[in-house]
């Protein structure tokens, strides 16, 4: 488990001190997918640093496992580096080394013997599917197969946390689909906890299981992820989850208004036209207010906003008809408080 | 006694039994000369060169900062002084450490002390440009401040440095032969004492040619290495 306790941090600049991160709490339970969310400058990077102590807080508390890690000294600072890995938007991996020297490096860092090292690595490139890239530089691979290479050289050291700083976020949608498909089957077959650190909305909805939103050094909004995008409540949260509400293009909140949120986690989308099949089945109307979806191989990733015009028993048939299809999750939202019973 | 004079048959035979009798010995001499102070001033000055970037105090390890400044100031007036100068300097500091102040050898100690603080700087500016994302990446594993030095910034910088070293000894060949006209050995000695001074100047072409091919071969070899160990350019 990892807390963050009322942590800050300040850096001084030309222009006087920059409060980076003001009083943030948070707590990260042990193998959580856990998303921390802002836009550029809101303090993303620095908070994910200040958790490995790459970035000392100015103030407050990083605690791993009931251990303080400000107060540690340089030497069981560096110990404790190799529990919490990370991977990086750049890879950072050695340009002048192969594959297999670059997973190798952090186990040289802490001595294990070359022999060893290198089964381990050897064992590390299979897992990450890359085999047959033993011997091959950097420069020869694509990013997403650098990123491989580099979750690879994260997970030598058997560590307990994974950061990931904007890890997927140089790659094409899906590279990154497959990057974060191997961190969600990582985190399940190591038990390893992970936080990622990104500004897109769609990283957060494919594998996190908690979220917290992050503006302008201050954590804003925290919670399930589910629950975070069903009923977004800060402003930062409102215009990741919906940019047309923020804008004021879309408003939710006018009476009567009845919205189901459908998040597409991997839908089979080319067989089934589910909006077109609920319409003609269920006989309701339903108007898309929003959509961002894309498909990846024949299956749907994103969300859609749709306003159910009909009254309460309408939008009882149609989350009716929605729940239950597989890989689609639904949320009610707009003015509906949920109190009424549906049908 | 006139330029055109240079280059007559008489002249030429002559320059030709010259060439023959003490080219061989002088080239070895320049050669032996140059590869030896590059590699001194390599020893001296590459550890500086570390220094300056590990112990700055953005750098991974910060030394004190008067050390480094002090280091900063050594290297530039070091710099500053023009070699013809340095060499007539150094002189007693040579008497001591070789035993006479005129020769090959004795060559060595004024061109290791210009050229240590030049490598220093070169070195510095290759560690320099290792991408900080990876020194960073390397902190995040929990590395030491001396494995970062020698298992990422130093094998991430090696086309670099070696692009500089040719840099390093083709410039110390050309002092070489400047060091020729205050008592050193070599092609530039023949080519200032043999060629000029006696208005040869069939010598002393061909001295310079000599030495124009030696840095091209220098030259050659270092971007050979520097292009055939950098693993970015393979697609």
């Amino acid at each position: 488990m990892i807390r963050l306790v009322n942590m800050s941090k300040s850096f001084s600049t030309a222009s006087g001190m920059v409060d980076a991160l003001k009083h943030v709490n948070l707590t990260i339970n042990d193998g959580d997918i856990y998303g921390i969310i802002g836009m550029s400058g809101a303090g993303k990077s620095t908070l994910v640093r200040c958790i490995n102590m790459l970035e000392k807080p100015t103030e407050g508390s990083v605690i791993l496992d009931d251990l303080p890690l400000e107060s540690l000294s340089e030497v069981k600072l560096r110990a404790v580096r190799r529990e919490i890995a990370m991977i990086f938007q750049g890879f950072n991996l050695l340009m002048q080394r192969n594959c297999i020297e670059n997973i190798m490096l952090p186990l040289k860092f802490s001595h294990v013997p070359r022999e060893q090292a290198l089964a381990r690595a050897r064992e590390l490139l299979e897992l990450v599917g890359l085999p047959e890239k033993e011997r091959a530089y950097p420069a020869q691979l694509s990013g997403g197969q650098q990123q491989r290479i580099a979750i690879a050289r994260a997970l030598a050291t058997n560590p307990k946390v994974l950061l990931c700083d904007e890890a997927t976020s140089a790659l094409d949608p899906k590279t990154t689909h497959s990057i974060l498909e191997l961190i969600r089957d990582i985190n399940r077959k190591l038990k390893l906890t992970v936080i990622v650190i990104t500004h897109q909305m769609s990283v957060v909805q494919e594998i996190c299981n908690r979220v917290a939103i992050l503006e302008n050094g201050t954590v804003v909004e925290e919670g399930e992820v589910d629950r975070v995008f069903s009923e977004p409540k800060a402003r930062a949260t409102q215009s990741l989850v919906y940019p047309e509400v923020a804008d004021g293009t879309l408003d939710l909140t006018a009476p009567g208004t009845q919205c189901i949120r459908i998040s597409f986690d991997g839908a089979d989308a080319a067989s089934k036209p589910l909006l077109a099949d609920m319409i003609l089945s269920c006989g309701i109307r339903a108007s898309v207010l929003m959509a961002s979806t894309r498909s990846i191989g024949d299956k749907t990733y994103g969300y859609m906003l749709l306003e159910i015009p009909g009254g309460p028993s309408d939008l009882a048939v149609a989350v009716d008809y929605l729940t239950g299809r597989p890989n689609i999750r639904v949320q009610i939202t707009g003015s509906y408080d949920g109190k009424e019973p549906l049908a | 006694m006139n330029f055109a004079n240079s280059f007559t048959t008489e002249k030429l035979q002559e320059a030709w039994d010259l060439i023959r009798s003490e080219f061989l010995l002088a080239t070895w001499q320049t050669l032996y000369v140059t590869i030896l102070s590059t590699l001194f001033a390599i020893l001296i000055g590459m550890p500086l060169g570390m220094i300056l970037v590990v112990g700055d105090k953005k750098g991974i390890s910060p030394w004190p900062q008067p050390v480094i400044k002090a280091i900063n100031v050594i290297i530039n007036l070091l710099r500053s002084v023009p070699f013809l100068i340095l060499v007539v300097v150094v002189i007693p500091l040579t008497r001591v450490i070789v035993g006479t102040a005129v020769g090959d050898v004795a060559s060595i100690v004024p061109l290791v002390i210009a050229a240590f603080p030049f490598i220093a700087r070169l070195v510095e500016g290759s560690l320099r440009e290792v991408n900080p994302n990876i020194i960073e990446a390397a902190q995040s594993m929990g590395a030491t401040p001396m494995q970062i030095l020698f298992r990422v910034m130093l094998p991430e910088s090696v086309p670099s440095l070696i692009t500089n070293f040719t840099l390093a000894i083709t410039t110390i060949l050309g002092y070489t032969a400047m060091s020729g006209a205050v008592g050193g050995g070599g092609l530039g000695k023949i080519a200032i004492t043999w060629g000029y001074n006696r208005y040869r100047y069939a010598i002393l072409y061909a001295a310079v040619i000599l030495l124009v091919v030696l840095v091209q071969l220098f030259q050659t070899i270092g971007s050979y290495l520097a292009r055939k160990c950098d693993k970015r350019l393979r697609t």
